[in-house]
């Protein structure tokens, strides 16, 4: 217990208020896939438009749904659609950024190239892109989003690579005999791990936008699967009569974007101040 | 010179690039669309006609060149799904130039507000010495940048549409006939645009200064008896200024990704309600050169920022 209190002393407001927003966003998604307050789909003629009260927290929609459980479903999806974004792009970013950061040449050339013009473009149009050739649907959202999210990463990964490539204890480790691949991911990646943890939290920040985004437009997440983005979009139409409609889904998004920024201003402060 | 030519020379090949992968990549999907055009109960001598007609007979380099011959001389072919009368099909240019001034509004409105707000504001911030502004503009600025511009334009919409009465939710009024009330109603979804990126470069120039303030010459200019107001505007705020320009190019970016979603929010019709609906259409003629078009907007404008970055500050090209 004394453990707990003391790693919690030793963390800055912004990283503990990060963690806790995105924490319960997060529990909140995850429980959704067991429980929730009201069947997300169970419609009821008598209780259309409720606005926010004990029984309905966030108020009912058009239908007589409960918000709330079907906020905690979006969130639910939301939470596993962004994750596995992040997963393939960062991966993917530490993959390619140590090998052309590492070896350099030619090759190295060439990729920067081409993620200096993917960086130029706005990531929702270049995933747009991906979505009209592939067509909509969760796992093409994950798998676009992915793609145009990677180059990113290639940067930072790159860039970390090439300042320690020429490190002492990269040099003693060729030195010693040590194959190529274990210096790439044993020796030098997890010394970039504290760069790394910055830039996968702002990565969350623009796969969750990105996402919701595309759902919003109709071309990302479709139904039955559920969306805090599309529940925005179908909520438009009643913003008169239930505000809450709109509202609940809208807030939970900013309250999860928001989460995350302020767990890299979290983080990027504790490695400066560590310096 | 030479890095201007040697910049025009990578600005070309980066063109030439998209264009290449914009083609190619609506060659290779599934789906014909010439099935997607006449449905499945058409003969195959008509299917058969209308691919002649459309050059889809030919292999997809020969089709290439002569889709790039024809975009270089001005013509940008015809869309699939819009028609112009009962036998002819809608010019791509003609769709385009008719929705196109109202993205540009639309950016350009945008982007005042955000020069016109967050360049005072952030001259503020870094002067002031109150505390519990500091606070609150650190949360404001933070709070508004994870806002989605979309929910930015609902939020508008309901304050000031419903609530407020200030405009009328879907009252569009196009700009060919009245031009300020097309302004008037194109103000709120500028707002939407604008609110992230005006606490965003806000956020940037004050640290940009604060950055400044420690300088050398910030010190002379105090010692030689200027005030701080003079220091502030005179000194500080010209030489941090300098990355706010480059910041603000990079935005536009931004600003035509952004427009893109809220012109949807706000049922404005422009190129971004243009490219969803030409997507899930699948009317490609007109997603190639949307997406050719504003790859050269992007690409301009960075090229143009960096040109007068250089301008603006000549120690830039001895390093």
């Amino acid at each position: 217990m004394k453990k707990v209190a003391g790693w919690f002393k030793k963390q800055n407001k912004y990283f503990l208020v990060g963690l806790a927003m995105t924490g319960l966003a997060v529990v909140l998604g995850i429980l959704s896939f067991f429980w929730t307050p009201y069947g997300p789909t169970t419609m009821s003629a008598a209780e259309r438009f409720n606005a926010p009260s004990f029984r309905h927290v966030f108020g009912t929609d058009n239908f007589g749904r409960d918000i709330f459980s079907r906020v905690m479903q979006g969130i639910g999806t939301t939470v596993i659609v962004s994750s596995l974004i992040v997963v393939i792009s960062a991966g993917a970013g530490i993959l390619i950024g140590a090998i052309t950061g590492y070896f350099g040449g030619i090759l190295d050339e060439a990729i920067m190239r081409v993620t200096d013009a993917v960086n130029a473009f706005p990531s929702i149009l270049l995933a747009l892109v991906v979505i009209s050739i592939l067509g909509s649907g969760k796992q093409n959202v994950i798998f676009s989003l992915g793609i145009v999210f990677t180059p990113s990463y290639v940067r930072i990964v790159r860039s970390e690579f090439i300042r320690l490539r020429d490190a002492d204890f990269v040099c003693r480790a060729r030195l010693m005999g040590v194959k190529k691949l274990r210096i790439l991911f044993v020796h030098i990646l997890p010394n970039i791990f504290s760069v790394f943890w910055v830039s996968v939290t702002i990565g969350f920040n623009n796969a969750i936008l990105a996402e919701s985004g595309m759902s919003y437009l109709g071309i990302g997440v479709q139904p039955p699967d559920a969306s805090l983005g599309k529940m925005l979009s179908d909520a438009q139409g009643y913003l008169g009569r239930a505000p809450w409609y709109a509202l609940a889904p809208g807030l939970t998004i900013v309250w999860i974007v928001l989460g995350f920024s302020l767990l890299s201003e979290g983080i990027r402060r504790k490695e400066a101040s560590k310096k | 010179m030479k890095y201007l030519v040697k910049k025009i020379v990578t600005l070309i090949m980066t063109l030439f690039l998209v264009s290449v992968l914009a083609f190619l990549a609506f060659q290779i999907i599934p789906g014909d669309v010439v099935t997607s055009i006449l449905g499945t109960e058409a003969t195959p001598e008509r299917e058969e006609a209308l691919r002649k007609e459309l050059g889809l007979d030919k292999p997809p380099v020969v089709r290439y060149v002569r889709w790039a011959g024809n975009v270089l001389r001005g013509d940008f072919g015809e869309s699939y799904r819009y028609s112009k009368n009962m036998n002819q099909m809608m010019p791509v240019a003609e769709l385009i130039g008719d929705k196109l001034p109202v993205t540009l509004l639309l950016a350009a409105l945008s982007m005042i507000l955000i020069a016109v707000i967050a360049i005072p504001l952030g001259v503020f911030w870094a002067r002031s010495k109150n505390k519990a502004f500091d606070v609150l503009m650190n949360m404001g600025t933070q709070t508004a940048m994870a806002v989605p511009s979309f929910f930015l334009g609902v939020l508008v919409t309901y304050l000031f549409g419903i609530v407020l009465k200030w405009f009328a939710p879907g009252g569009y009024v196009s700009y060919r006939d009245n031009f300020w009330g097309c302004v008037r109603y194109m103000i709120f979804p500028a707002i939407s645009v604008a609110i992230p990126k005006i606490a965003m470069t806000a956020r940037f120039l004050r640290n940009s200064m604060l950055m400044e303030s420690g300088s050398d010459y910030v010190r002379t200019a105090y010692s030689k008896g200027a005030s701080e107001r003079r220091v502030a505007y005179f000194h500080v705020l010209r030489n941090a200024m300098m990355p706010v320009v480059t910041f603000l190019g990079m935005i536009v970016a931004e600003i035509v990704a952004g427009s893109i979603v809220v012109e949807q929010v706000f049922s404005l019709p422009g190129i971004g309600k243009l490219l969803i609906s030409s997507i899930s259409t699948r009317d490609f003629p007109v997603v190639e050169i949307l997406i050719l078009y504003i790859t050269f907007v992007v690409i301009v404008v960075y090229f143009l920022v960096d040109v007068l970055y250089r301008i603006i500050d000549p120690r830039i090209s001895n390093k």
